[in-house]
């Protein structure tokens, strides 16, 4: 039956939101990360979503294609006194801009909400397919 | 004399095999809601059905049996009964997949608007069990009218 397929789908999307939340709170927990010798501090993380046809016709699951890292410049804080400040007395912190993770989780956790009640629809309704008639 | 007794449980059948498809794309929108590129799906409900009802009349006056959709369950015998499956390829014209335009402008070329998704996957479940309940009470119905009572 063509309805079964739903939760594939509605299942691939909720694990691709849920990877999208990861990467969120690995930002999130590394704003404050300050870079170690080599000067590279940490870099925000982005995941990358893309369409997977699955069997019938238009429908399409969703997945974690690859996750990218952002090049934004990363925060510099002048503190000589630091000790992993660099020659010119800088201190590099990581790029995460922490509102537009917040924003960013808001939406993922909206989307994994959604997911979750299509697949409880359409539960329901096959249950009460299977009733029919008695 | 039997065709006339199932006639409208075979409409009832067609529609709601029709329902489930139906479910499954907007199933596929709401999963893509946040993909780049993708385009939602969707397709005339009233369309489909029509060109599926009148398929199976012609096919009706030729083998005079019923049901003539491309079925994906095989019958072993021949005393049973064609179960109606949908072969997409059979949606032409009008009532053929179309693609949803975006309502409001986005960057990355994603087209689902998440409201109309919504609204259209709770329209469609609610008349997806309204078709059952139609069926439940019209073979009750024949049961009854078999039974005497």
């Amino acid at each position: 039956m063509s309805m079964f397929s739903i939760f594939n789908v509605s299942g691939s999307a909720i694990s691709a939101q849920s990877q999208r939340l990861n990467a969120v709170a690995s930002n999130l927990a590394n704003v404050d990360a300050v870079a170690g010798p080599d000067g590279q501090g940490y870099k925000a993380r982005q995941v990358v979503f893309q369409t997977t046809p699955m069997e019938g016709e238009a429908t399409a699951g969703v997945k974690v294609s690859s996750i990218t890292e952002s090049n934004a410049p990363f925060k510099r804080v002048h503190n000589p006194n630091h000790p992993s400040a660099d020659a010119d007395g800088y201190v590099n912190y990581s790029n995460v801009n922490a509102v537009e993770e917040m924003v960013n989780m808001i939406s993922a956790s909206r989307s994994y909400q959604n997911n979750i009640e299509v697949m409880n629809t359409a539960k329901t309704l096959l249950l009460k397919t299977l009733q029919m008639g008695q | 004399m039997f065709a006339n007794l199932t006639n409208d449980l075979d409409f009832q059948a067609k529609a709601l095999v029709l329902r489930g498809e139906r479910q499954r794309i907007l199933a596929s929108n709401i999963a893509n809601a946040d993909t780049p590129g993708y385009t939602s799906r969707d397709f005339n409900f009233k369309d489909a059905l029509s060109q599926q009802t009148q398929t199976n009349d012609s096919e009706l006056s030729k083998t005079g049996k019923g049901l003539s959709l491309k079925n994906s369950i095989t019958e072993t015998d021949s005393r049973h009964l064609a179960i109606p499956a949908l072969d997409n390829s059979q949606l032409s014209g009008s009532s053929a997949m179309g693609y949803g335009m975006q309502t409001q402008p986005s960057v990355d070329g994603n087209s689902v608007d998440m409201d109309r998704e919504r609204a259209n996957f709770v329209d469609n479940s609610v008349r997806y069990e309204s078709t059952l309940r139609f069926i439940n009470g019209y073979s009750k119905t024949i049961l009854s009218a078999i039974q005497g009572q």
